[in-house]
């Protein structure tokens, strides 16, 4: 290269072309990675399929297809925005990405707002897929659309906030265990797809409290039963995004 | 080119717990000049290097870059400054290319990424993911993203550790090719021939404190004496020699014939030693002067090697 080739010209760019360029790089990075796929795409898909087919859980009266879809997009959410968000951002953490960012002419918040971005480019995706897979499946959807994306964004509100307080306090492996425990756990425990009536009772008001039921009963009260707007639901999940993004705000380490 | 320093630290304090990394250090940066950060592990250069970053906040002094307070001025000072961390910083599914033009579109006015990566020699690993880079491959993205957006002032921390011969001098040319368009750069180094070759400026750092600035040839002048050495007939009259010579010179005959004077050796005293030998029918054979490296003034300063 010839002289005058680094002669300075600082400068950073306009904030909406950083933002865009990180939503776009975050979302590459998510769809490039196997296991991030796994967990966001085929078990998702795996189940809507797998226990719409073969009837092993009891969903109740009606077609399982209509239980089911609800829990299933509800599932996603949770993998996107709670399990694969935690432990991307715990390993860009280790590895110095977060650091190495926060010396760019993108600031903090920036950064955060195109995380967010590619988690709702993501979801969008998964929803897409899900959806069509489960007409094919015979679902059909009632309710209001818009209280289901009021319910949708709040629970990636909600997710978010959790996964980023584990990023950013845990070490990467402690988080990767963890929100792969947690996704298990809320996988069995939260409605999504084995019905909360289920379990006892003592235990079924515990876990309705969980983000995970919430949506997907919320989700399945709309879309399954043609239900206006669930505010109760609505309001566990607002509660648990005020607490998760409090609590990362206050906690979250870059380093 | 303004005159003033690119970078200012006055009685800069860091503590991590109750051990204290840096220590009432200060340290001035010239513009547009090569400055090396010299010291061993653990003498507190990352820590003073990340606090002009805007990493760390100081616990005592002051700390100004380009003018600006590096935590409270953060936003205004980021475009203008290159940073290379000392490892990582790259996402691990990311490929070499792809991670320098995210890093060029976060800037208003970036350098030509492709022509970067020929030049720093990525070329054939620019479709291969970080993780399964080399670590000398790591290190040269790592210089790449800390320079493509055009900045005024680098920072460099350890940018040549882990890289072979011929990959050191590849970045060395650059760090070079940067001065020479007006880009000043600061860098942390434990490679003495690194701060000797490539520095106009050395700090020499030891326990967070900074033990002697200079340039290398005023270092090696200024603490350590220098040598003469010849040999010659055994049992010469040193005494006679000294009378010659200017007061704290000292001669020694170290083993037979072997001889060794200390003191400031300058082209004068040079002339006076030969011109002794002349007189004295001498032949001075094999008389070389040492001159001491920054290897010596460290050792002196600090009373440890550099590299244990």
């Amino acid at each position: 290269m010839s002289a005058g080739t680094y002669t300075p010209r600082p400068g950073a760019a306009p904030l909406p072309r950083m933002i865009a360029a990180q939503a776009a790089l975050e979302t590459r990075m998510l769809l490039r990675n196997g296991e991030q796929l796994l967990l966001t795409v085929v078990i998702p898909t795996l189940l809507l399929v797998l226990f719409s087919a073969v009837d092993i859980v009891d969903t109740g009266a009606g077609e399982p297809v209509d239980f089911l879809a609800p829990g299933i997009l509800a599932l996603a959410v949770m993998s996107t925005a709670f399990t694969g968000q935690a432990i991307a951002t715990g390993f860009e953490r280790r590895y110095g990405v977060l650091k190495r960012l926060g010396a760019s002419p993108l600031p903090r918040w920036g950064l955060m707002t195109a995380k967010t971005l590619s988690v709702l480019v993501t979801e969008v995706l998964q929803i897409v897929l899900l959806t069509v897979i489960a007409f094919a499946l015979g679902w059909s959807p009632e309710g209001n659309p818009f209280a289901v994306l009021l319910l949708l964004v709040l629970g990636t509100v909600a997710f978010s906030g959790l996964g980023l307080l584990m990023a950013g306090t845990l070490k990467a492996e402690a988080t990767l265990a963890a929100a792969n425990l947690v996704f298990l756990l809320l996988l069995v425990g939260g409605g999504v797809i084995v019905p909360l009536d289920k379990f006892p009772d003592a235990a079924q008001s515990v876990l309705g409290l969980l983000p995970i039921s919430a949506l997907s009963d919320g989700l399945r009260d709309v879309l399954q039963h043609g239900a206006a707007m669930p505010w109760g639901d609505a309001a566990v999940l607002a509660v648990w995004a005020v607490l998760g993004l409090g609590a990362a705000a206050r906690f979250f380490r870059w380093e | 080119m303004s005159s003033e320093p690119v970078v200012q630290v006055r009685g800069l304090v860091k503590r991590y717990g109750t051990r204290t990394a840096v220590d009432g250090l200060d340290l001035e940066v010239a513009a547009g000049a090569v400055t090396a950060v010299l010291g061993p592990n653990g003498a507190g250069k990352t820590t003073t290097i990340e606090t002009c970053e805007g990493y760390r906040r100081p616990d005592g002094g002051t700390v100004r870059v380009l003018g600006l307070d590096p935590v409270a001025d953060a936003a205004a000072l980021r475009p203008r400054i290159g940073v290379m961390l000392q490892s990582g910083g790259v996402y691990s599914g990311a490929r070499a290319e792809e991670m320098l033009l995210h890093m060029a579109k976060l800037h208003a006015d970036p350098l030509d990424v492709g022509a970067l990566v020929e030049r720093l020699g990525l070329g054939s690993c620019g479709r291969t993911t970080y993780r399964r880079l080399s670590g000398g491959q790591q290190q040269r993205l790592a210089l790449a993203m800390a320079v493509v957006g055009r900045p005024e002032l680098v920072f460099l921390d350890e940018p040549t550790a882990g890289l072979d011969p011929q990959a050191r001098r590849s970045t060395w040319d650059l760090i070079r090719e940067l001065r020479a368009d007006g880009v000043s750069v600061v860098l942390t180094t434990h490679f003495m021939d690194e701060a000797e070759e490539l520095a106009d400026d050395v700090a020499v750092i030891d326990a967070g404190r900074v033990m002697a600035q200079g340039s290398p040839e005023q270092l090696c002048r200024g603490g350590a004496e220098n040598t003469l050495r010849f040999t010659g007939r055994p049992g010469l009259d040193l005494g006679s020699l000294l009378k010659a010579l200017p007061d704290g010179s000292e001669a020694a005959e170290l083993t037979t014939g072997a001889y060794r004077i200390t003191g400031q050796i300058d082209p004068e005293l040079l002339a006076t030693v030969t011109s002794w030998c002349a007189q004295h029918g001498v032949m001075p054979d094999g008389i070389a002067v040492e001159r001491h490296t920054l290897e010596d003034v460290f050792l002196e300063l600090t009373g440890k090697e550099l590299r244990a």
